[in-house]
């Protein structure tokens, strides 16, 4: 076993909380070997918690937002603020039984949540919560951002096509294309970050945007090509608006139009999952623009700072992607659904040429970018 | 699509449990691999955006409407039936479950065809507290309509909920005036049911002092929005012939640049004595629609103002028998509604109950374009344009 204890110190233990962790136990008497399998399963449930301790609060957050931009309360029963609204919901959804319609796919029926979900879950692996302190810093994170990122599509069409509803099939359809639309001019503008960072790594991407704020992708462009950033930026956040099914791109529930698409015949903690797969994937997709975009974990005040403070780092990207969500709340409450040949249109149109136009860009100023001196 | 719509309808039903009459409308695509391209969705009568028990049922090429049938009912409740055994006055409490968002101009429609019937004298306080009271309604209505449009369009119930705010003041006016809010049975024939109390008067200043701001709220969310306009400019067309055609009436025939209007075609109560306009649009669209309504409701504010300032002291109500008993002889009374002509045909047999109680509904003359207007739209217009139509069940069906 000895292998698998020196390939997971090779990179993951390298920096930051890894190391003194390791020693700590290894010197406690603990084999190296159990170490390194507990440290990543350790890490994947604190993950899964935070996940869903998130989602909740997510949940929370934007019924008060929408309720607020409606003029209406909100939750407000359950617990202070109605913070505890979400939970009960989550016991409630728990406690529904699991409905499943004859005449329906059941292999395909029961594989749609899990292919949904897995994915969504497994974008929060990379996700650099501070200095080392991630589940897999892997060098080719973007790239597995990627890939995973197209295969909740495979779910929702399962989902659609298994459910023998025709509301379902549609949503399904649709589902299929919309993300082969969006997957390109989104993951086109993936490569805008990467090209300023010279690098593939989450964490080599959020070090690169160390040091005062004006270091951040959306911001340091601005003395080569001022709007280059900020573009990247929006084109990111309509791209990931679309990856996370969330208005106005949220053809394959379509409430009006198609009753709930393709979760129609989904009851109980089946169609809860989707909603942690939705939830979970905002919120990924939020705190991923904060780590490529919005100097991730870094207080944007200079590196003296993030490291008098450096237990709170974690906090600082949450409240980033807490940000990030709010501007999704904000849109949901505020744009109507896009007609779905249009949303194909806006993304073959529009989007693919700037996302394009970036990259060019990009890729011919990002030595100099990367040349210009800054403070650290 | 022009082809598949050309060809002739063919023996077998494409959707045989539907039953025949449903499904089988001419133009339906029917070649048999034609058919086999073709999904035949039942929207509705449980759907989240057929406002009501309404059921669609489409002919859909992928994504494409190829044809649609309407299909209602499954709201009646025999008003027509119960208003022949019910006595005048009592009948006054079905027209209010009718238009359940205005209830007010469906009693006003009846109350007016009552006194063609009897030839009774309305006083003059009694008109104007009908125009108040009507204007205010023909507003709460069109701010549903809007509302739930949005919702239709896709938002997540932010116009809704800001329409829904000034309705309830609204509601709590009629609150005031008649005792209750939903179905108030205010307007009865010969007057009004109850003199309004100052505090009415107070409160709809204050609602006609902020109701042009609030306007503009819904604009700055819908007018001015791009995806809005690009989901509704262009969509559902409705050609002023077809419109007339179909005998469409209300803010759906204006927008399609008919401008008739009954309180101008053919006035009645005191509407000649104010200052107002008809808003036409041209284009017939969604959008038009949408305008339309929006322009309707600053003109009824207009009203409104005119009517508050001068309101005469006076009765309330004619002179009336304990029994009404018309003499034999028949009516028709027609009053422009929220959402089109209301009309009321009542037969007097001498007795106290009308020999014949019909209604014109306008949703329901109105509804009767859809399944045309839907043909060669997507299945996300079709639901705009039924948003756009601005049905209420209770009145198709009655």
């Amino acid at each position: 076993m000895e292998w698998l204890g020196t390939f997971w110190q090779s990179r993951d233990f390298e920096v930051g909380l890894g190391q003194p962790i390791y020693a700590a136990l290894t010197g406690a008497g603990v084999p190296g070997w159990l170490v390194s399998i507990l440290y990543p399963v350790v890490g994947a449930a604190t993950i899964l918690g935070i996940i869903t301790v998130s989602v909740m609060m997510a949940l929370w957050l934007e019924r008060k937002g929408l309720a607020r931009m409606q003029d209406r309360y909100g939750p407000n029963r359950v617990g202070p603020f109605g913070l505890g609204q979400s939970p009960a919901d989550v016991v409630k959804l728990l406690s529904k039984e699991v409905i499943t319609p004859r005449g329906v796919d059941r292999l395909l029926h029961y594989l749609g949540p899990i292919l949904v979900l897995s994915p969504s879950l497994l974008m929060w692996a990379v996700v650099p919560w501070g200095p080392g302190l991630q589940v897999a810093d892997l060098n080719v994170a973007v790239l597995y951002l990627v890939a995973f990122g197209s295969i909740p599509v495979l779910g929702i069409t399962l989902a659609g096509w298994g459910s023998n509803n025709k509301y379902s099939l549609l949503g399904g359809m649709r589902a299929v294309v919309q993300y082969v639309s969006y997957e390109v001019p989104a993951a086109l503008t993936l490569v805008i970050p990467v090209l300023l960072a010279g690098t593939l790594s989450l964490q080599g991407i959020v070090s690169a945007q160390s040091g005062p704020f004006w270091n951040w992708f959306i911001f340091k462009p601005i003395i080569v090509f001022p709007v280059l950033g900020i573009a990247a930026f929006v084109l990111y956040l309509i791209g990931g608006l679309a990856e996370a099914n969330r208005t106005p791109f949220d053809h394959v529930e379509a409430d009006s139009e198609l009753v709930a698409g393709f979760q129609t015949e989904y009851a109980g903690m089946q169609w809860a999952l989707f909603m942690l797969a939705e939830y979970g994937n905002s919120i990924a997709i939020s705190l991923l623009g904060s780590t490529l975009f919005l100097g991730g974990y870094h207080t944007g005040l200079g590196d003296w700072f993030d490291d008098l403070i450096w237990p709170l780092l974690p906090g600082v990207l949450a409240t980033k992607a807490a940000v990030i969500f709010a501007i999704f709340v904000w849109i949901r409450g505020s744009l109507p659904r896009f007609r779905y040949d249009q949303l194909m249109g806006f993304a073959w149109k529009r989007m693919l040429p700037a996302a394009l136009f970036l990259i060019s860009v990009t890729a011919v100023l990002a030595p100099w970018i990367r040349s210009v001196p800054v403070a650290r | 699509m022009t082809d598949l719509l050309a060809r002739p309808a063919s023996q077998s039903n494409p959707d045989a449990d539907l039953g025949d009459s449903l499904t089988a409308s001419p133009g339906m695509a029917t070649a048999s691999e034609e058919r086999d391209t073709l999904i035949t969705l039942n929207m509705g009568p449980q759907h989240p955006s057929t406002h009501g028990v309404f059921r669609l049922i489409m002919q859909l090429q992928g994504e494409t409407v190829v044809a649609s049938t309407p299909v209602m009912g499954y709201l009646h409740r025999s008003s027509e039936k119960l208003g022949e055994v019910r006595t005048y006055v009592q009948g006054t409490v079905l027209t209010d479950r009718m238009d359940y968002l205005s209830p007010i101009t469906t009693n006003w429609a009846y109350a007016m065809a009552i006194e063609r019937l009897a030839g009774l004298e309305v006083p003059e306080r009694a008109e104007f507290l009908r125009v108040l009271t009507g204007e205010l309604s023909r507003i709460s209505s069109h701010l549903v309509a809007i509302g739930t449009f949005g919702q239709d369009v896709g938002m997540y119930g932010t116009p809704l909920l800001w329409a829904l705010r000034e309705r309830e003041m609204i509601l709590d006016m009629l609150a005031l005036v008649a005792g209750v809010r939903m179905n108030p049975s205010y307007v009865r024939y010969g007057g009004v049911a109850r003199d309004a109390p100052p505090e009415f008067f107070r409160k709809l200043q204050e609602f006609l002092d902020i109701f042009s701001s609030k306007i503009d709220e819904y604009e700055s969310v819908l007018t001015t929005n791009e995806i809005f306009r690009n989901r509704t400019v262009g969509i559902g067309l409705l050609p002023p012939e077809i419109a007339k055609a179909y005998s469409v009436t209300g803010p759906i025939l204006r927008a399609s640049g008919v401008p008739y209007d009954v309180r101008l075609a053919e006035p009645y109560s005191i509407y000649n004595r104010f200052d107002w306009e008809v808003p036409v649009r041209y284009n017939g669209d969604c959008f038009d629609r949408y305008l339309v309504r929006i322009a309707e409701m600053r003109q009824s504010a207009r009203i409104l103002q005119q009517a508050l300032d001068g309101i005469p002291e006076g009765d309330i109500r004619a002179k009336l028998p304990k029994v009404l008993k018309p003499p034999k002889g028949e009516a028709y009374a027609r009053i422009e509604g929220p959402k089109g002509e209301i009309g009321f045909y009542l037969v007097s047999d001498g007795t106290v109950n009308p020999y014949r109680y019909n209604v014109r509904p306008p949703s329901f003359v109105n509804l009767t374009c859809l399944g045309q207007v839907a043909i060669g739209h997507k299945l996300a217009d079709a639901v705009v344009i039924l948003g756009s139509f601005d049905i209420v069940m209770g009145e198709v069906d009655r």
